[in-house]
């Protein structure tokens, strides 16, 4: 283990992190933040996208202290000190869902489906939870 | 029976599955991401109001907090459980099914 | 392993990291502090609030260039530098800090 500062000066790569599940019935949404955390530390041009169940990750009324499990929906805040600020969330996954982009812990950028796919397309490695 | 549906139905089809084989004293069980589909003006919201004309639907209520689903976003005429509740209705049924 | 505070034991991980959060007391953290060989001053108090603020807002423990950086912000820039912080806790401002104040190992720390 080492505390680096991040000063590294080697290649940038596009990486986009593919979140399609929902928060809490799966360990997924979880595991996909830690490793956007962690991956902040190697200084790479990160995106997240949000679609399909993913978008529910986003909702700053999610709280489940009654299922006894940890709210990590406020870390999603924490993003933007990391560096980490280019959230993608899908408009037709939104609707199919009846979710308003008002109801997120964070500000994104709403894309369509086709943008989305644009946005998937011109990255060096997606990584997909 | 008690059937219990645990998957959102925007990633699977399980609740239609579990929907289409509903017979006489059904009643049916959203818990964990299954409360999803109780989100009225969805596909699966329509779905839910259309199976409540024949049978009861419940939904787990600590389930629907942890998504931050608030009262007024559920199909009406679904009733909200909570852990107790859940035990009630696993008892009062002779069997029940779980839709994994 | 286990901290002792009043008589009492605190469960920790092999590393040092207490395992239940809500253990965590002010004393405690001069034990820890102790057996890190480190005598806490009011310096090193102001960051420890400062990440436990940071954990109940945000309910992870911060990679050091982000604690860097959001010490500079709130406590101004002769405190958000490394040589500052790393005066005070020669084992990682991050790690040693949060070991202290009671928080998981920091999130993004490689």
């Amino acid at each position: 283990m080492s505390e680096g500062d991040g000063e590294t000066t080697g290649v940038v790569k596009k990486f986009l992190f593919v979140n399609r599940k929902a928060p809490y019935g799966t360990i997924y949404a979880l595991e996909a933040l830690e490793v956007v955390l962690i991956s902040a530390a190697f200084d790479q041009d990160v995106s997240l996208a949000f679609l399909d169940d993913g978008v529910y990750q986003l909702v700053s009324a999610n709280n489940p202290a009654g299922i006894g499990m940890k709210n990590f929906s406020h870390t999603y805040r924490a993003l933007d000190d990391y560096d980490i600020t280019k959230l993608y969330v899908e408009r037709e996954s939104l609707t199919e869902r009846g979710v308003s982009e008002d109801a997120f812990i964070v500000p994104v950028t709403v894309v369509s489906r086709a943008e989305m796919g644009h946005i998937m397309a011109a990255q060096d490695v997606v990584l997909s939870f | 029976m008690l059937h219990t549906v645990n998957k959102s139905p925007f990633a699977s089809s399980t609740l239609t599955q579990c929907l289409n084989h509903l017979a006489a004293g059904a009643a049916v069980l959203l818990i964990e991401d299954g409360v999803y589909g109780a989100t009225a003006g969805t596909g699966a919201g329509a779905q839910i109001a259309s199976c409540l004309k024949r049978f009861p639907v419940y939904v787990l209520g600590p389930d629907l907090e942890a998504r931050g689903i608030s009262s007024n976003q559920v199909v009406e005429g679904v009733v909200t459980v909570d852990y107790t509740g859940f035990v009630k209705l696993v008892v009062e049924h002779d069997a029940v099914q779980s839709w994994l | 392993m286990a901290y002792e505070v009043n008589g009492k034991a605190v469960t920790a991980d092999e590393e040092g990291y207490i395992v239940n959060l809500a253990d965590w007391s002010e004393p405690l953290a001069e034990i820890i502090a102790k057996s890190e060989s480190l005598d806490l001053t009011e310096n090193h108090w102001e960051v420890i609030r400062f990440l436990r603020e940071y954990y109940n807002e945000f309910q992870i423990a911060p990679a050091v260039r982000v604690l860097t950086k959001a010490i500079g912000k709130k406590l101004g820039a002769d405190k958000g530098n490394n040589k500052y912080l790393y005066d005070l806790f020669p084992y990682g401002p991050a790690k040693q800090a949060c070991k202290i104040a009671g928080l998981p190992k920091p999130t993004g720390c490689i």
